[in-house]
């Protein structure tokens, strides 16, 4: 018996051994952005991850590096565009899923496949007639072509995800709300809907990392470097850094990527449950 | 698919209600509904029609039929340029990446301490993975002076200029690509956790050793999670964009070129948005055939309860 106690204290061992080291390697690129952020430039090619002495001052070089623009007005940029998104999103995809997870209509079967169908659509298909439509609009250079999308579910993704959540939860609610006399309003927003709030928050979520890091689409709409969201006004920075720049172009890096990484800190149950509720079925 | 749902709904209530529940469910489904005709069938069927043309933003299309097909097929050195790269790509990251999520995920499982920890740092470059501060820690990461090369140089490598050099720079997307794990590890660790726990017990009851419940039991149970990722993780590297427009730029002398960037740079760069539209359309037959296959293929790995 204390054989084998032993043998598996060492085999457990070993595994939180290779869980240290495998963590270590996947986080060591981050460290090493967070390390650069603040070194200097002499001190840029050290061995070690953090310099001795921390020069904050590349923070506010990086603030201002792009003629005409401070990187807040990027940010502003950025959190309008994907604070919009997802309220589009939640709102469209929420009603949208109802409608498919608790009303019984002709062709409902049909237009859930094609649903699923549209979540293996490779985006370039309608990345040019997408294009050409918004232009013909006269949307190009303003945020409309990426913001208006949302309010329409146009990611299969989230629908799927709140179908499913809702597909949870007991008829027996609607039923007893029916015969009180709610209507499929009613039924919706004040009964189905505020049980969704956990798979609302993980679509609201994953819908704001998304459209932060939606860089081709931003890419393709925002012309004008006032319109600039932070990845765009990073790769500018990027592509015209030179060795003198690298601190204040890191430190903008590493400050791009704390939005996204605060919310996964303090909501990492939302997506975790978000990714295994859609993978399973 | 239509019939179906029949039975259902004449053992539900009277017609008058079903027409009414009818009314209801294409007004809850309007928004995706109009959504799906004016930004994805419609822009479909004009793909399809814009692939037969030359056209250049600013002209109106001008019909060539099968022209553009026929010379993506026939004369395009580049096409073929970036289906080589664009299928290395996928053989390599799309085996490696879900070896490492189920690796991971079976250390993960069984819920040691200090797991949802371990998982938050796994999955953490999912999240980010796509952005561009990534592309610019990558590009120093495997720079002359990376860590990369320090490492290696440890072990008697002499430094390499993985960024620059075309027979090297496609390993440095197909990393990070890689690197990215996360989120198929996710969902094989929600599959590991369906698997009934007396199933364990019995096999090791039997005698089994751990080496042989993985692979006689495990991994059988866990197919259709494995079918499931590799579709999603082909499709989505299939379309990899923004790392090699990044990172790489395509370059060295069209070494990174995935197909993505290719159409793009038809598109946007040349406006030759008739010639894209077929690339368009050639990546999408691509797609669904490798979609079919793999289907096809699954029913001989997959394996389904029941």
């Amino acid at each position: 018996m204390r054989g084998i106690s032993m043998n598996e204290k060492i085999q457990l061992g070993w595994r939180y051994l290779v869980l240290a080291l495998g963590s270590l390697l996947m986080i060591y690129p981050i460290l090493w952005l967070a390390g650069s952020s603040v070194k200097a430039n002499d001190a840029m090619t050290s061995m070690q991850l953090f310099p001795e002495t921390w020069r904050w001052a590349n923070f506010s070089d990086g603030w201002q590096a792009i003629p005409g623009f401070t990187f807040g007005h990027f940010f502003f940029n950025s959190f309008f565009i994907a604070g919009v998104s997802v309220i589009g999103t939640v709102l469209s995809s929420a009603i949208v899923a109802f409608g498919f997870a608790r009303i019984v209509f002709p062709l409902r079967s049909f237009w859930f496949a094609i649903l699923m169908l549209t979540l293996m659509l490779p985006t370039q298909v309608t990345l040019v007639p997408q294009y050409i439509l918004f232009q013909s609009f006269d949307w190009i250079g303003t945020s409309l072509p990426i913001i208006v999308p949302h309010f329409l579910a146009v990611s299969p993704f989230f629908v799927f995800l709140l179908i499913q959540f809702i597909r949870g939860i007991p008829r027996d609610l609607d039923e007893s709300a029916k015969i009180d006399g709610c209507s499929m309003v009613g039924i919706a927003f004040r009964i189905v809907l505020p049980l969704c709030v956990p798979a609302l928050v993980t679509t609201a979520l994953f819908c704001f990392i998304w459209t932060w890091d939606d860089f081709l689409a931003q890419m393709l709409y925002l012309t004008d470097t006032a319109k600039y969201t932070v990845p765009l006004a990073l790769r500018l920075f990027l592509d015209n850094s030179s060795a003198v720049t690298w601190g204040a172009m890191y430190a903008m890096a590493l400050l791009s990527i704390v939005p996204c990484f605060l919310l996964f800190a303090f909501a990492q149950r939302y997506f975790v449950e978000g990714i295994a509720t859609t993978g399973i079925k | 698919m239509f019939a179906a749902s029949k039975p259902k709904r004449s053992s539900r209530a009277l017609n008058l209600s079903t027409i009414k529940d009818g009314y209801w469910g294409y007004l809850f489904i309007s928004p995706w509904l109009i959504g799906l005709l004016a930004l994805t069938l419609w822009p479909m069927l004009q793909s399809i029609y814009l692939s037969l043309t030359n056209y250049h933003l600013l002209e109106s299309p001008h019909w060539i039929g099968l022209g553009n097909y026929q010379e993506i097929l026939m004369e395009d050195k580049t096409f073929i340029q970036a289906l080589k790269v664009t299928f290395t790509y996928v053989l390599f990251s799309v085996p490696l990446k879900l070896a490492f999520a189920l690796l991971v995920a079976m250390l993960l499982f069984q819920s040691i301490r200090g797991m949802s920890m371990f998982r938050a740092i796994f999955y953490l470059p999912s999240l980010i993975g796509g952005s561009v501060a990534i592309a610019a820690i990558w590009r120093n990461l495997f720079g002359l002076d990376g860590a990369i090369n320090r490492v290696l140089s440890w072990f008697g490598v002499i430094p390499v200029d993985w960024i620059n050099q075309p027979s090297t720079a496609l390993s440095t997307l197909i990393a990070l690509s890689i690197w990215q794990f996360g989120s198929a590890m996710v969902i094989f660790l929600a599959g590991l956790k369906q698997i009934p726990r007396d199933l364990y017990e019995a096999a090791s009851v039997d005698g089994a050793g751990k080496v042989r419940i993985f692979f006689k039991m495990t991994l059988p149970l866990l197919t259709p999670m494995i079918l499931f990722n590799l579709i999603m993780q082909t499709i989505n590297s299939f379309q990899m964009f923004t790392q090699a427009f990044v990172v790489t730029k395509g370059g060295p002398i069209d070494s990174t070129l995935v197909y993505a960037l290719y159409l793009y740079e038809k598109a946007f760069v040349f406006f030759d948005m008739g010639y894209a539209s077929a690339l368009a359309w050639i990546l999408l037959l691509l797609i669904a055939a490798l979609t079919v296959l793999l289907f096809a293929t699954s029913r001989r790995w997959v394996h389904y309860e029941n």
